[in-house]
């Protein structure tokens, strides 16, 4: 494990004190590194910010960068929207008719993909498909020093690189959303509708008691900040990837893992903060079944 | 006062001061001074790992010195705005070690890079810029349309001089122009250097290892030995002078790199292996 700090290198080196010292010693630079990667990260995301403001980056940059965040993501999460909006029905259908209720499916499931699974969904896809392939793009150009060669030129790397990625991610994550709320729907429509014969009219007429404008709003709302996290995330690996092929590999799965995370916990934070909001706005608000 | 004068008007064009550099708490440059004047064509020499690249990749700003100064033109290059440095970098071209040509772009994209970027150039005045500096380092025009991988090593690294010459920079800073060439290549290089300082006043710093390079083309040689085989206050610019006299050295340490001996790091690698 590390070397102690010089101040306890009186201490002798084996025994319990010593294993303390170091155990102590090993903790105070885990929070220290921690402390350091997560200030380093907040001033590249400021730094990002500002260049959006300060220059907007050029079409030429905008467009590919759109294409492959929206138009290349579309198929997936349109697949990926129709299954889970199938699963759902699989997995619901025989609990509500043990009570007689299969006609309120429409509303379980079109709920439940709009506020939650259709935002968490698309951004997991796009982590997956187009954080990862960011991080590790970036990652090439950093250890063959083509963003050194950009910074060289007198073209700012964060302006040039980061700013057209963060904004495709945030501004066509809300499409993705759509998209994979809209498959999932029917997705969900098919399987109870087609499959497990539930009434087409009060399976539709659940689902617009169910779902209101402010459920889309949330799911929208909370699919900007992901979309957001999932770029910066990936860019900031990216940019700070170590050597070699090993270090780029680790570069793309570390983009992924802590995008997927940052989507779970912010979709927690986003869902408290969203139903205080909702609550405020209507206090005698609350569905019942 | 006389003395201020006259130092104002020799004031180097870039000027390093006390710069010391530390990555993960250790420490690859430490306490180098240099001033560079306008128009001088300088090598930085030194085998592997003694922080060459380092120190020429902080005199452009893209690594922040731990502890010292980077002035270029009177301006301290680390107290600069991000878009300050942007402009500033303007005025230098950098031919990188493996030219660093941007993958996703043809080769005539990368040449037109710095001027869409910044400069207020017509396409016209772009395709006559690129196809103008193509022919000076001798590549033909199939090449534009040509993705950067498509090349060999010689016509990349080509490439990548004609790029760091399409703004006519004031400073060129090559990082070992020549390393992983044939002969042939690392003369026609060698020659292009020499042929783009003659062409006009440029102030150009080369990092090599090459000594062919360190004889032929420069005016001055800064040889810089690694930190981990100096003892705490021993400098670490260890010749600092004509390429001429670089033979005449007394140094031991300049005296094995120049002839290429092994000398200690033999008996250091048995010693190892022994070990």
């Amino acid at each position: 494990m590390s070397a102690s700090p010089k101040i306890f290198e009186d201490f002798p080196s084996d025994g319990w004190l010593s294993r303390f010292v170091d155990w102590i010693a090993d903790w105070g630079k885990l929070v220290l590194d921690t402390l350091e990667a997560v200030g380093d990260f907040v001033l590249f995301v400021y730094r990002a910010v500002i260049w959006l403001f300060s220059r907007f980056p050029k079409m030429e940059t905008l467009w590919p960068n759109f294409y492959s965040v929206g138009v290349s993501s579309l198929p997936v999460v349109a697949l990926t929207g129709t299954f889970i909006g199938m699963v759902l029905a699989v997995q619901g259908y025989f609990q509500f008719r043990q009570l007689g209720l299969e006609t309120r499916l429409g509303g379980v499931i079109n709920l439940t993909l709009v506020r939650e699974l259709g935002p968490v969904l698309a951004a997991t896809m796009l982590a997956g498909r187009v954080g990862s392939s960011m991080a590790a793009e970036l990652g090439t150009m950093r250890v063959t020093e083509q963003i050194d060669a950009l910074a060289a030129m007198g073209a700012n790397p964060i302006q040039y690189l980061v700013v057209p990625r963060f904004l495709a991610c945030l501004l066509l994550i809300p499409v993705l959303t759509i998209m994979a709320d809209y498959m999932g729907m029917m997705g969900g429509y098919f399987y109870s509708v087609q499959i497990l014969s539930v009434d087409s009219h009060h399976y539709w007429y659940n689902s617009a008691q169910f779902v209101t404008n402010f459920d889309l709003f949330a799911g929208l709302f909370k699919s900007l900040f992901f979309g957001s996290a999932i770029a910066m995330i990936s860019c900031y690996q990216g940019f700070h990837c170590s050597a070699g092929a090993e270090g780029v590999g680790r570069a793309a799965t570390a983009s992924f893992v802590y995008s997927f995370v940052a989507i779970l916990a912010l979709d927690l934070m986003l869902g408290i903060a969203l139903d205080a909001v909702y609550f405020t706005i209507y206090p005698e608000g609350g569905r019942t079944l | 006062m006389m003395i201020e004068s006259i130092l104002s008007q020799e004031q180097p064009l870039v000027e390093v001061r006390d710069l010391s550099i530390e990555f993960y708490g250790q420490t690859v440059l430490r306490d180098i001074n240099l001033s560079i004047p306008a128009g001088q064509t300088l090598v930085l020499l030194g085998e592997s790992g003694c922080g060459k690249t380092v120190l020429m990749k902080t005199l452009i700003g893209l690594i922040k010195p731990t502890r010292g100064r980077v002035i270029f033109d009177g301006l301290d290059l680390h107290t600069l705005s991000d878009q300050e440095l942007s402009r500033l970098r303007l005025r230098f071209g950098f031919v990188f070690q493996n030219a660093a040509l941007f993958d996703s772009m043809s080769i005539a994209q990368n040449l037109a890079f710095p001027m869409r970027q910044h400069g207020d150039f017509s396409t016209a005045q772009i395709q006559e810029l690129v196809s103008a500096r193509l022919a000076e380092v001798g590549l033909p025009k199939t090449v534009l349309r040509k993705k950067p991988a498509e090349l060999s090593g010689g016509m990349r690294k080509r490439v990548g001089l004609a790029r760091a010459l399409i703004m006519n920079p004031e400073v060129i800073l090559y990082d070992e122009p020549t390393t992983g060439l044939d002969p042939i290549m690392t003369d026609v290089i060698n020659q292009l250097i020499i042929r783009t300082r003659r062409r006009g006043p440029v102030t150009s710093v080369i990092v090599t290892h090459a000594m062919e390079t360190a004889r032929r083309v420069p005016d001055r040689v800064v040889m810089l030995y690694p930190i981990s085989r100096l003892d705490p206050h021993e400098p670490q610019i260890v010749y600092d002078g004509p390429p001429g006299e670089l033979d005449q050295c007394r140094d031991r340490r300049v005296r094995q790199f120049v002839n290429g001996e092994a000398g200690q790091r033999l008996m250091e690698l048995v010693g190892d292996n022994e070990g």
